[in-house]
């Protein structure tokens, strides 16, 4: 069974309509790749998935259990939004990271702030906090961040505050980790060093959902690419096919342009 | 009577002066600094009546002088409604006082803190939401310090100007220290015509506006460590 079921989303701002009916299933242990020009679509869908927007229609599934279905009012409620949101991470384009805390306490925030709605919180404070530490510091270490705990984000690099963002996602066990475009703002020489930490959770079968302009990271990790225009799914399949044999015109025309550069 | 007999008299008025003075400019920063984050959610506010009152009265009180304030609030109650509100004497005065520079002062807080709550990024609230935070554990945890740290200099600017406009009460005749320094001028307690003693009331704001700054610049540089 496919762990995330997303069936005709739609959203519109304002006057222009950025999603016109989105469809696709994601199977768990696999990476999806979202390709695509600017304006496709691409980041709204992901926004749509964290509950950053909301779509006017359509049904997002987990496990086959709904959690969010525009027809139908109690899934709509914001106050089950949060825990809903919790079945995804989402790593930004700018990182996003905490700037008044370090990079540990960037990782154990939000479980901190988690665990005090346990009942036995007050009672284990000590040793609650010294687990979720203990995941973070093995989590950065897994990184190569294990010298850069006790960092501000300013005193990182845009990588490393990248895969501080990664751990911090991670932290709190995702059952899908979507990026968006988490390497636009990086050099080439950063890139490449968040572009390995996400190799390496492919490879350990995290299931991933990945926007991203690197053609050629997005061929060779995913397992299914999906090739957005205009706001609709226009063709999706496994990378090799995407790639290498793409059935539709105006992926063949992305893919050309995206070669060029 | 000599320099060295009118000193003494002269200090002791002052000093006492300076306290009245202490106690308003303490009294409004304890009002105002909440009071202005009131009115600064009241302008932000998704209610567009509710946003566009608050704007409005920020615009009138921002856009009058404190003094017509402080006259128009000590007399009208008495002129115009023919109560005794703020009750008499120097307590009368103070309260009056101190109500009109809490709100004044909030609204121009209000304006600072917009601006700060205004200038951190959206990204930081959306990386709160994914990663499952409530809305007030998000203000508290994540954006507040960012706030306080954008607002520090803007509001050491408007806290040295307090200082100074606290002398503003004098014009409802609140025992300030101004009105003491200037009492010798008149005369008062068999000193009369001496200006030497505005020189030291001078002293006593140029003192206590250097140690605000040295205070509030050690916690502009205490809130450095981050970006």
């Amino acid at each position: 069974m496919a762990i995330l079921e997303v069936e005709n989303i739609h959203k519109q701002f304002e006057r222009t309509q950025v999603l016109k009916g989105v469809d696709f299933r994601l199977e768990e242990g696999k990476a999806l790749s979202i390709i695509g020009s600017s304006g496709s679509g691409k980041t709204t869908l992901l926004r749509c998935l964290n509950f950053l927007e909301r779509p006017d229609r359509g049904r997002i599934s987990i496990r086959g259990e709904v959690l969010f279905d525009a027809e139908d009012a109690v899934t709509r409620r914001e106050s089950e939004t949060r825990k809903k949101r919790l079945h995804f991470g989402l790593v930004f384009q700018n990182f996003n990271l905490f700037p008044q805390y370090t990079a540990l306490q960037n990782v154990t925030l939000a479980g901190e702030l988690m665990a005090r709605e346990r009942p036995d919180y007050r009672a284990k404070k000590r040793e609650i906090r010294q687990e979720l530490e203990e995941q973070a510091t093995a989590l950065l270490k897994s990184m190569d961040l294990g010298e850069r705990l006790g960092n501000y984000p300013h005193q990182l690099s845009g990588g490393q505050q990248q895969r501080v963002a990664i751990a911090r996602a991670l932290a709190l066990r995702p059952d899908i980790l979507c990026f968006d475009e988490p390497t636009s703002a990086l050099d080439p020489e950063l890139t490449r060093e968040v572009l390995r930490v996400i190799r390496e959770l492919a490879a350990r079968h995290t299931t991933m959902i990945i926007v991203t302009h690197e053609m050629r990271f997005a061929r060779e990790v995913s397992d299914r690419v999906i090739f957005m225009d205009g706001g609709v799914v226009v063709e999706e399949g496994p990378p090799e096919q995407v790639f290498g044999s793409p059935r539709e015109e105006r992926t063949r025309r992305f893919l050309s342009y995206a070669e060029d550069q | 009577m000599s320099f060295q007999e009118q000193l003494p008299i002269v200090l002791g008025s002052l000093n006492s002066g300076f306290l009245q003075t202490l106690r308003l400019f303490a009294i409004t920063l304890l009002g105002a600094i909440p009071l202005g984050l009131v009115i600064a959610f009241g302008s932000m506010s998704r209610l567009k009546p509710l946003a566009a009152i608050t704007r409005v009265v920020v615009w009138v009180v921002r856009g009058t002088p404190l003094m017509i304030q402080l006259l128009i609030i000590y007399y009208f109650p008495g002129l115009m409604l023919k109560t005794n509100w703020w009750g008499s004497g120097e307590s009368g005065r103070f309260l009056a006082a101190a109500i009109a520079f809490i709100f004044n002062y909030a609204c121009y807080f209000s304006e600072i803190y917009r601006g700060g709550i205004q200038s951190v990024p959206v990204g930081q609230q959306e990386a709160g939401l994914v990663l499952g935070m409530t809305r007030p554990q998000i203000f508290f945890r994540v954006t507040l310090l960012q706030v306080i740290k954008r607002i520090v200099p803007p509001m050491s600017n408007e806290v040295i100007t307090l200082v100074k406009d606290t002398s503003l009460a004098r014009i409802i005749a609140l025992q300030e220290i101004i009105w003491a320094g200037q009492s010798f001028l008149k005369g008062s307690q068999g000193i009369s015509g001496q200006i030497w003693p505005l020189f030291f009331t001078a002293l006593y704001y140029l003192i206590f506006t250097g140690v605000l700054t040295v205070l509030l610049g050690r916690l502009e540089r205490r809130l450095d460590y981050f970006r």
